[in-house]
């Protein structure tokens, strides 16, 4: 297993933690999103400093799937954005860690999310203003595929394309799941690839498990700005790396019991083949 | 004291929305960070005359997709930029109220919701777009602050108040031509109300246009021998409350003005506040739970019983309310 890869590791076992301690949560997009953002944070993609959250200089990141906020709360922590332990306060009273991401809570959140759709047009608008002010930074917005059936998405989609915001980069999640079922049963959004095309966009499609091709290529698309914005399909299994929630839209946001806990905790720890978990 | 509009100035009939391209263009050459971000509106809006104040690089058109231009407007906030959104009231507001609470307010972001043609003053388009539930709507939010200005010199104050205050603010602005109640270069504070005619038989507290109603009301009924005190609350949210209850405990009675639904607005405000610190008898002018109609706007203003003669009707009633 590669630093990353374990990195990557010890973020499933936080989110599946500190969702078993909250009680409640979003395991599966959780889970399905750990490997983007590790590869993001620690892959050297995302210029960032844990100790200046506010630095002029940084890329901005924005989880516009926000129910994924137990996968960002884990990279976070384990950049340094906030303290390990915090963790385990997650949905409680008096938390830091809010059931969606809250930028008025916690340092590292560039603006609350969690209804989904905006946030797209939130990294658009932002990339907007980087490129106003004649700034080198780019803007990830990180997309779930379910979320890509709200309308506002689409509209990002056109003036992202339309304006040339070529220092923006949408990820989306392809797990193929929301909380009803499939997202091809539900309302199926299609061959993104296509979609996103057909809009102006630069698009890649990868294994979002992968994590050195995710590195390549969100770094490649950074680099690129040749006036067009950038989209990266990351094919993803739901749930991934607790094989019992893989693929089971049941684990969208439904908490594990004790036995679960214990049983993905160890599936997790086998993984590495060492003993997971900090305390 | 406020300035008021001298007899020259009140002759002259401009709409608050003219107030938004101008002041935008103005705070832009004096080096304020702001942009303005459309819907394919930036003629209507007025906020084109800040790109052709030689700064098209701060007018970002989304075409015809109001829930975009807010959260636009919301990562240009993100990356220091003070943004102004446009739009008519009803889209502007109604069609993205979720992107102005869950990511405008709940992450307290630097963006002012400033659309125009709110209310009737929208006229002949009718009742599809004319919004009068857009302060019940903003005034509700955590975080936001609402201002109606009576006329074209408020609305460039509230502009340039919207400018320098932190955080969102709605500032709402009509499609009509109306008189000038103020000074060309008046000022206005955040938080506070001012009256413009004192008065010790009733409190008519107005935003908007039915300010300048009020007035002419209020002369309409000094002519009876009722002397109305006029107050102008443009600053809704934070309202001027101490102001309000100062002049309800000298008449006993208020009257509320707003075109605008009575549900949620200016009318609401005062009646929350005189129930907690002033039991005092109330009478609203507003849109009484209904939707409006194709017509001018003067028509318009006596149909749905907002013009001043609504005003007096008011007045009246209320002070046959007052305990005696």
């Amino acid at each position: 297993m590669t630093e990353l890869e374990r990195r990557a590791n010890e973020m499933r076992v936080d989110i599946v933690r500190m969702i078993a301690e909250a009680g409640s949560g979003h395991p599966g997009g959780s889970l399905s999103c750990a490997d983007i953002l590790c590869a993001l944070y620690f892959g050297g993609v995302l210029e960032h400093d844990p100790e200046r959250p506010d630095w002029e200089e940084r890329d901005r990141f924005i989880l516009a799937k926000g129910h994924a906020a137990p996968a960002l709360y884990a990279v976070l922590a384990e950049a340094g954005y906030f303290p390990r332990e915090e963790l385990l306060t997650l949905r409680k009273l008096g938390t830091r860690l809010q059931g969606h991401p809250d930028s008025n809570q916690l340092p590292g959140v560039e603006v609350s999310t969690g209804s989904l759709g905006q946030g797209l047009s939130i990294a658009a608008g932002a990339a907007a203003g980087l490129e106003l002010d004649g700034k080198p930074q780019a803007v990830f917005a990180l997309l779930g595929d379910g979320e890509c059936q709200e309308g506002q998405v689409w509209e990002a989609a056109m003036f992202a394309a339309h304006r040339g915001l070529d220092n923006l980069v949408a990820i989306v999640d392809r797990n193929g799941l929301q909380i009803d079922g499939c997202t091809a049963d539900v309302c199926d959004p299609g061959d993104m690839r296509a979609k996103f095309e057909a809009f102006g966009w630069d698009v890649h499609e990868v294994d979002g498990h992968d994590i050195p091709v995710l590195v390549k290529t969100l770094a490649a698309a950074k680099a690129d700005r040749s006036g067009r914005p950038h989209a990266v399909i990351a094919r993803t299994v739901k749930g991934k790396g607790v094989s019992f929630m893989e693929n089971q839209a049941g684990w969208h946001g439904k908490a594990p019991n004790g036995e679960q806990t214990k049983e993905a905790l160890a599936e997790l720890a086998g993984r590495t083949g060492e003993e997971v978990g900090r305390d | 004291m406020i300035k008021l509009a001298d007899e020259k100035q009140a002759q002259v009939k401009r709409a608050t929305r003219a107030a938004f391209g101008a002041t935008l263009a103005e705070l832009a050459a004096e080096g304020a960070p702001v942009v303005a971000v459309d819907a394919d509106l930036t003629g209507s809006t007025t906020t084109k005359k800040l790109a052709d104040a030689g700064y098209p690089d701060r007018l970002f058109n989304c075409g015809i997709a109001e829930q975009n231009m807010v959260d636009v407007a919301a990562g240009l906030a993100v990356t220091g930029h003070v943004a102004f959104t446009g739009s008519f009231a009803v889209f502007g507001t109604g069609r993205a109220y979720d992107q102005i609470r869950n990511t405008v307010c709940y992450s307290n972001l630097d963006v002012k919701i400033a659309p125009t043609h709110a209310g009737i003053s929208v006229g002949p388009d009718g009742g599809s777009h004319q919004m009068l539930e857009d302060v019940s709507l903003m005034r509700g939010l955590p975080n936001m602050r609402v201002l109606v200005p009576a006329d074209y010199a408020a609305a460039c104050a509230a502009i340039r108040l919207a400018a320098a205050t932190p955080g969102p603010l709605y500032v709402r602005m009509g499609r009509a031509s109306v008189p000038a109640v103020y000074a060309d270069d008046v000022e206005l504070e955040l938080g506070r109300a001012y009256v413009l005619r004192e008065g010790a038989d009733v409190t008519i507290v107005a935003c908007g246009v039915e300010v300048e109603q009020a007035l002419k009301a209020a002369e309409a009924l000094a002519a009876e021998g009722i002397e109305a005190e006029v107050i102008d609350a443009f600053s809704v949210k934070p309202l001027d409350e101490r102001t309000i209850v100062a002049s309800a405990r000298k008449t006993g009675c208020v009257v509320a003005a707003e075109e605008h639904s009575v549900m949620g607005g200016l009318g609401s405000a005062v009646a929350e506040t005189l129930a907690r610190e002033l039991p005092t008898p109330v009478e609203f002018v507003g849109m009484r739970d209904m939707f409006g109609k194709s017509g001018e706007f003067e028509e318009l203003m006596g149909y749905f019983a907002l013009d001043a003669s609504a005003i007096v009707e008011a007045v009246k009633n209320v002070i046959a309310r007052k305990q005696v």
